[in-house]
């Protein structure tokens, strides 16, 4: 019981894991279809908000509330990816719809430059860029329409976003003025460490949990459950579905599919940063870290099935649970008396870099069975 | 068109610029009668180059000594040392490129550089087909011994061995089991197989290993197994590389795996530049075992890092690849002065028996083109330092390992043409 009760929640805390990186994906590339390699530079931009909040609430003025950095930090880290996402989308992929390998190439490109950035840019001056930015690109449509409509509104936007540029410099001075640390651009790796509320251990039913495990699968399932409530009940939602089944029906329909283009990537890059939060907690936060969690984003997504969230929500479980299962070698321990040929072969994958290949080849294998993943999305799509 | 060709010819320009700034160097000009040229390569872009540039910064600053102390003298000549800094970008084929170019193009007489053991197998082959020197600074697995390079860092007997006897003999979790963990790469397989075998001899049990691919960060099926295989605590041999042991730290101390709960984590790649990005708060009461610790209390030693803090930042620390990087500048200085002559060939046979008064203390080239070193153990404390708690002598380097079953009864020797790389002893 104990050994089930182990074996299971490790699995789930790796499985919530890959399911957090990966819902951001499923949403940019299973609703939306665009293949997007920067979306682990995504999770890195949320990791780096974690370490800058938390480098801000160890100042006076913000000690007291040190203990709910990271809370407060999640929602910095959708925002902040959010924005880059929305600048991303706006700015390159909205030329590229309907293309996948110039979109693949120029995310990939986009990867590289968000890596050399925080490598070559202090984050101090990294974070005024992005208020700048988010000042930029909000401040605009929170205009009442009579300015929005009338025929100077350029003017309008063009001084907003030199108030946003001001903005964003002043609060990049100010905070490498008052934390050292954000001052100096860094190639070095960084680290967040968890408030001491969220270390150690909890006690649940006689076994001993992680406190930052049991945080990550916190964080896992309220997004998923936010992600599913906004999909399914909200009226933006039922845009977003509308236009992933049918874009010129919709369109005709008087959805604006610009914007619902602009949401959906905007949604799916800041479920991205959360994703870079939960990492933080576990390793150390580099410019690297996304391209570390790509390749099993994108497994999940596929295995999962292009454009359904319940597919991707089971598939991540199932390979966090098979990874357990082999790298940890628990059959051995459910089943000591096996025969031996058979135990030797599952001890020789019970190591993390075995079981890893043998988890790829057992996809790969499923693949060739159901090529569309777990479900499958029914129905004509128009594309295909 | 016109614009992005206009924007071409800016770009490189600027690149120009670049590698014209980036080239060349010097120290504080005196009166010199020549200039002699080395190399230095090591990866200033890449996943290496936060490690690789503390080492750039290290020789450049050993350079800098030498020529503010009068440069190296040949022949009754005094030579200013300059160098030409090439960048191995942290990819293997790069490195035997530059190194290439370095030979044929500049004509450098010898150079420093290298990290991991991929970078100096794919140098390996250049050097040893144009007769070149190569000087490499850093602790590795052995089971190598060129006439063409030379090997400043420790070798498994300078390093994991004795860390090893300690572990099992002496530490708190004396007599304990063994658990190993490394990366997925050439260094931790040699060693943990050292390891194994040296346990074996010593009476000890290692019940379980395991190695984590590099880049991924995933622990939890290791830390299952660890707990499975040391319910009641043991020794931990670590050698995990760079930031895996930040996502390994953390996840054992969460998942109660502690020094206060009988679990003592002995590291081979965590220097003092490491335990403050990892942070000391997950790393006190573990272990490390290196030939030179910042804490040394001699005054070699505290010029060492004082004049290192001076030139490049108080926040700055020294650690052993650095000290080892620092040891050879002087070296090759040593043996070109008593060569009396930059050839290679010569440099090379003087080059063997030269005693330098290192950082670490005396140092002492061997005739298998490795140094003798002293080791250290030490507990990694709050302040993000060593204590130092044992010190053995002076330890003769092994080229081929006495414990690996596949170099047992083998050794090195470059002064006996009939010996060579590899004979039986």
């Amino acid at each position: 019981m104990e050994l089930l009760l182990d074996s299971l929640f490790n699995g789930v805390a790796i499985g919530s894991v890959l399911l957090v990186a990966a819902l951001g994906l499923a949403i940019v590339f299973g609703l939306m279809g665009v293949i997007n390699l920067a979306h682990g530079e995504l999770m890195m931009l949320g990791a780096y908000t974690t370490y800058v909040t938390q480098l801000i609430f160890k100042l006076p003025i913000l000690k007291p509330f040190y203990n709910s950095y990271i809370i407060v930090s999640i929602f910095l880290a959708f925002i902040v990816s959010g924005v880059v996402g929305i600048l991303l989308e706006k700015t390159i992929i909205r030329k590229l719809y309907g293309s996948p390998l110039e979109t693949l190439l120029a995310t990939w490109g986009v990867s590289l430059i968000l890596q050399q950035f925080v490598r070559s840019v202090p984050l101090a001056y990294g974070t005024g860029l992005v208020i700048s930015l988010l000042i930029g690109l909000f401040l605009p449509t929170t205009f009442p329409s009579k300015i929005k409509e009338s025929i100077n509104f350029k003017y309008f936007k063009f001084s907003s976003w030199i108030f946003a540029a001001l903005t964003g410099v002043l609060t990049g001075s100010l905070i490498s003025s008052s934390v050292s640390k954000l001052s100096r651009a860094s190639a070095r790796n960084v680290d967040v460490t968890a408030p001491s509320w969220m270390r150690g251990q909890v006690e649940i039913i006689g076994t001993a949990f992680p406190k930052t495990r049991l945080m990550i699968i916190v964080i896992t399932i309220i997004s998923v459950i936010a992600i599913t409530l906004f999909l399914n009940q909200s009226a933006w939602g039922m845009r977003i579905r509308a236009v992933t089944q049918n874009r010129q029906m919709s369109d005709c329909l008087g959805i604006s599919t610009e914007k619902v283009d602009i949401i959906t990537f905007g949604i799916g890059s800041g479920l991205a940063g959360v994703a870079g939060v939960a990492v933080s907690l576990l390793g150390s936060v580099g410019p690297n870290v996304g391209g570390n969690y790509i390749v099993g984003c994108f497994m999940v997504v596929v295995l999962g099935g292009v454009g359904n969230l319940l597919g991707t929500v089971l598939a991540s479980f199932g390979i966090g649970i098979m990874t357990d299962l082999i790298g940890a070698g628990r059959l051995l321990s459910i089943w000591p008396d096996m025969p031996l040929p058979l135990s030797n072969t599952i001890n020789f994958f019970a190591t993390t870099s075995m079981a890893r290949v043998m988890i790829f080849a057992l996809i790969v294998i499923f693949l060739q069975f159901k090529p569309t993943g777990l479900f499958p999305q029914k129905g004509r799509m128009v594309e295909s | 068109m016109r614009i992005s060709r206009r924007i071409l010819a800016g770009l490189a320009t600027a690149s120009l610029a670049v590698t014209a700034t980036s080239c060349g160097g010097g120290g504080t000009s005196g009166s010199f009668d020549d200039t002699v040229t080395v190399g230095i390569l090591h990866s200033l872009s890449g996943t290496m180059a936060i490690s690789e540039s503390t080492l750039v910064d290290t020789e450049k600053m050993a350079i800098e000594e030498i020529n503010a102390a009068g440069g190296v003298n040949v022949g009754g000549k005094s030579y200013k040392i300059e160098y030409i800094v090439e960048d191995g970008a942290s990819d293997w084929p790069t490195f035997a490129e530059k190194s290439k170019k370095l030979i044929d193009q500049d004509g450098v007489p010898v150079v420093f550089g290298g990290w991991t053991s991929a970078s100096r197998k794919a140098m390996l082959p250049v050097y040893e087909s144009k007769d070149a020197f190569l000087y490499y600074p850093i602790q590795y697995e052995a089971q190598e011994c060129s006439n063409n390079i030379f090997y400043t860092g420790a070798t498994p007997n300078q390093q994991s061995e004795p860390a090893t006897d300690f572990m099992y003999k002496r530490s708190p979790a004396a007599g304990g089991d063994f658990f190993l963990v490394g990366s997925d790469y050439v260094f931790p397989r040699t060693s943990n197989t050292i390891t194994k075998a040296q346990v074996k001899q010593l009476g000890g049990k290692v019940v379980g290993e395991d190695y984590l691919p590099l880049g991924n960060t995933e622990v939890a099926p290791i830390i299952s197994k660890i707990k499975k295989a040391l319910p009641e605590g043991g020794i931990i041999i670590n050698t995990l590389n760079g930031d895996q042991n930040v996502a390994f730290f953390k996840q054992i101390q969460d998942a109660g795996i502690t020094p206060s709960s009988g679990y003592y984590v002995m590291n081979y790649s965590i220097a003092e530049e490491e335990i403050s990005t990892i942070g000391p708060e997950f790393l006190e009461g573990h272990y490390g075992a290196w030939n030179y610790m910042m804490s040394i209390d001699t005054p070699a030693s505290k010029k060492f890092a004082a004049s290192f803090k001076k030139r490049w930042g108080a926040d700055r620390v020294v650690a052993d690849p650095q000290e080892s990087a620092y040891n050879m500048v002087y070296l090759w200085k040593q043996a070109v002065e008593d060569a009396g002559t930059f050839d290679d060939n010569a440099v090379r046979e003087a080059l063997v028996g030269q005693k330098f008064d290192a950082p670490q203390g005396p140092v002492e080239v061997m005739p298998n083109h490795h140094l003798s070193q002293t080791v250290r153990i030490g507990e990694i404390n709050a302040e993000g330092g060593f204590t130092i708690l044992e010190e053995t002598g002076v330890v003769l380097p092994q080229a081929w390992n006495q414990k690996h079953p596949s170099s047992k009864g083998f050794a090195c020797d470059w002064t006996d043409p009939s010996k060579g790389e590899k004979y039986k002893l």
